[in-house]
């Protein structure tokens, strides 16, 4: 054959292949991600002319980190399994806790409730009705020891949950670490502390933007003194992609958010090395298999470029873009409950595919009230099906050089780097969210998606096609009314028997600190080592910041 | 052809949730629909409800809870209606609630329907439209 012929021959069997499959019938859906990205029927070395295996993918735990974070990924430790829970009382979690943990599980994610996240007391009139029904109530410190009793928390790692009142809630766990003679050097875990997220998508803001960055760059100085093994922002994209948003709009707005942190905390004063490492991220999984993996593996090359290029990173440890992965509640369905069950897996299976440090998986319930024991036992065993049966996981990033899985990596970093540039163009992340810019996109996103299953050019088994009639729905997980008036009880008694001089002293003194640029949480922590309540904390707070007020779009 | 009077509709965030996507995809749809539609955005009071209610004139208010708060709610936002001589406003909502507390609502009348995950926009404007001219 001669050299003539053999670069021919490729062509040649395209255009064959062009002109026999265009005389053939397609059926008449459209063919989109989950996204709205329309999907070729074939991916070609075509899709990837400039592939470059050492600049664009390279070695796993080696740069740009396209294949992962790790060198040997799980043959060396499988992912964190960390079921989100809690709910009612502390008491009644630290049971859930315990048991999750005999069960195989091993690190734990706490859940607050909406007045422990939004800053109210449980006596707050604000809590009213709410108190223990999405998570637990944590008033003070003393509730944060009961949720951790018998839970060792230098064995453990613990994510929280928590964000525009992060800083009160991490002050308790050290608190809680330090009455089990733990120092706070041991400690491993992460706060989610990811309040851009919160303006963009999740909504659960206290305070203005410029102060709540103030906590956060507090959180970075401390941490790297005296918790230096704590995850110190869980950088997410999930909120993002459950308000609505597209893959593409969870890495970049994601991610943008990331570089704001970075930015902030360079121009407060803070080596870059000492906490980029400490940043983690987290990310949705959603139902469109190969999508996902092309997020997380894109997401994992843009922060190691940027990291290294554009912020002047040293440290290996702050390339490397880590996540936490939750697998889509917005994807389960009310209608015919137990194939969430199956859906979940999916995503869960895309989550280790595309390389995850931790994952959730959702019970099948979720969509209709806090998971029950029996859910959440079927969801973790998803994880573990997947690790110890599958064979998925026996190889690192197996879908690497796919011509479909690189083509899709290529294209998502390429339209995330679009929308860098008009978030730069906005004046950057802060300014892009007091024009509402992110959330007008996601509010857009969400409703063509709503109007695509309407009008059926989306098929959502059980909801718009495939509809049974169905009996009554499964056994949920009733939170009693009562647990709100016995945890007011609690916070009153606590009110009564501590030293109330000094829990005022420290207060004012917080109070004081606050008004000067000195880092706040050494204050913090002398409030809750007294027992101030969270809600004492936040109000001093909120009395020298103020608080965040959004204009309403839709 | 006789100008209808468009139905005026507060879409309402009340409680401490932020989970603001079905409230705005539905806000959409309504106005999509034709109707004057109010948002009153997120971390709303039932008292701040009810006002934004009356002073907007509004025919109907929609609820949407997705923090397991809505026995405590719905009934509060009737009770200031029932307070604010405002009874006529019909209630209804939308979100994460159990068939049970479904029931339970309808019946003791602190909703009139409730749209919870799969309902469509179809549904809810037909719905809206059916009790506006009823009332």
């Amino acid at each position: 054959m001669s050299a003539k012929e053999k670069k021919e021959l490729p062509s040649q069997g395209r255009k064959a292949w062009e002109t026999c499959v265009d005389g053939l019938p397609e059926r008449p859906q459209k063919f989109m991600t989950v996204s709205s990205v329309p999907i070729k029927a074939l991916y070609t070395p075509d899709d990837v002319p400039g592939l470059d295996y050492q600049r664009d993918l390279g070695y796993p735990g080696f740069y740009p980190y396209t294949r992962g974070v790790q060198p040997n990924m799980y043959r060396g430790r499988l992912w964190t399994m960390r079921q989100f829970a809690g709910f009612a009382t502390a008491k009644e979690s630290n049971e859930r806790y315990k048991y999750l943990l005999s069960q195989g599980q091993t690190g734990l994610s706490v859940a607050f409730d909406m007045p422990t996240i939004m800053g109210y007391d449980s006596d707050h009139p604000r809590a009213f009705g709410e108190v223990g029904r999405v998570g637990v109530a944590i008033d003070s410190l003393e509730d944060m020891e009961t949720l951790f009793s018998g839970i060792p928390l230098d064995k453990i790692t613990t994510s929280m949950t928590i964000n525009a009142p992060a800083a009160v809630l991490w002050c308790m766990y050290i608190a809680t670490a330090e009455k089990q003679g733990i120092p706070s050097h041991k400690l491993g875990g992460t706060i989610q502390n990811d309040i851009l997220k919160e303006y963009i998508a999740q909504k659960s803001w206290i305070f203005p933007p410029e102060p709540s960055m103030r906590l956060i760059t507090d959180i970075f100085a401390f941490s790297g003194q005296h918790v230096p093994r704590w995850n110190t922002v869980s950088i997410s994209g999930y909120h993002i992609r459950e308000a609505g948003s597209t893959a593409v709009q969870e890495l970049a707005f994601t991610l943008a958010d990331g570089f704001a942190y970075v930015e902030a905390g360079i121009n407060a004063g803070i080596d870059v090395d000492s906490f980029a490492p400490r940043l983690s991220f987290f990310f949705n999984a959603h139902i469109d298999f190969f999508e996902e993996i092309a997020k997380y593996r894109a997401a994992r090359r843009i922060w190691a470029r940027r990291m290294k290029e554009k912020y002047g990173a040293k440290d290996e440890r702050s390339l490397l873009l880590r996540f936490h992965t939750q697998t889509a509640g917005c994807s389960l369905t009310a209608q015919q409950p137990e194939n969430n069950i199956v859906r979940t897996a999916y995503e869960a299976l895309a989550a280790v595919l595309g390389g995850t440090q931790s994952l959730h998986t959702n019970s099948m319930d979720e969509v209709l009230a806090l998971p029950s024991e029996k859910a959440v036992l079927i969801a973790l065993r998803t994880q573990q099906i997947i690790a110890e049966e599958t064979g998925a996981i026996y190889t690192i990033d197996p879908l690497a050089g796919s011509y479909f899985v690189e083509a899709l990596t290529d294209q998502m970093e390429a339209e995330a780097e679009k929308y860098f540039e008009r978030i730069e163009q906005l004046g950057g992340v802060l300014p892009a969210i007091d024009q509402g810019f992110f959330q007008q996109e996601i509010a857009d996103a969400a409703y063509r998606y709503q109007l695509e299953i309407e009008q059926k050019e989306r098929i959502i088994v059980g909801v718009n096609d495939y509809v049974i009639e169905e009996p009554r729905q499964l056994d949920l997980l009733k939170i009693d009314p009562q647990i709100e008036e016995e945890q007011i009880k609690r916070l009153r008694v606590l009110r009564a028997k501590r030293d109330n001089a000094v829990c005022g002293s420290r207060l004012e003194t917080l109070r004081r600190a606050a008004g000067t640029r000195e880092n706040l949480i050494p204050y913090i922590l002398e409030c809750v080592r007294a027992y101030v309540t969270e809600g004492e904390v936040i109000q001093v707070l909120r009395d020298v910041f103020g608080e965040y007020k959004e204009k309403p779009i839709f | 052809m006789r100008e209808e009077k468009k139905i005026r509709v507060l879409v309402a965030k009340p409680g401490l949730d932020g989970h603001d996507r079905g409230a705005k995809v539905v806000a959409r749809a309504l106005r999509d629909a034709g109707m004057e539609v109010v948002y009153t955005g997120l971390h709303q009071t039932a008292e701040q409800v009810v006002e934004a209610a009356i002073q907007e004139d509004v025919d109907i208010i929609g609820l949407s809870i997705l923090s397991g708060a809505h026995l405590t709610i719905f009934p509060r936002v009737c009770q200031l209606l029932r307070e604010n001589n405002a009874e006529d406003i019909i209630v209804m909502g939308g979100g994460t609630i159990p068939d049970e507390d479904i029931e339970e609502l309808i019946s003791k009348g602190f909703a009139r329907a409730l749209f919870t995950p799969g309902a469509t926009s179809a549904e809810i404007v037909g719905w809206i439209r059916k009790v506006t001219a009823e009332n």
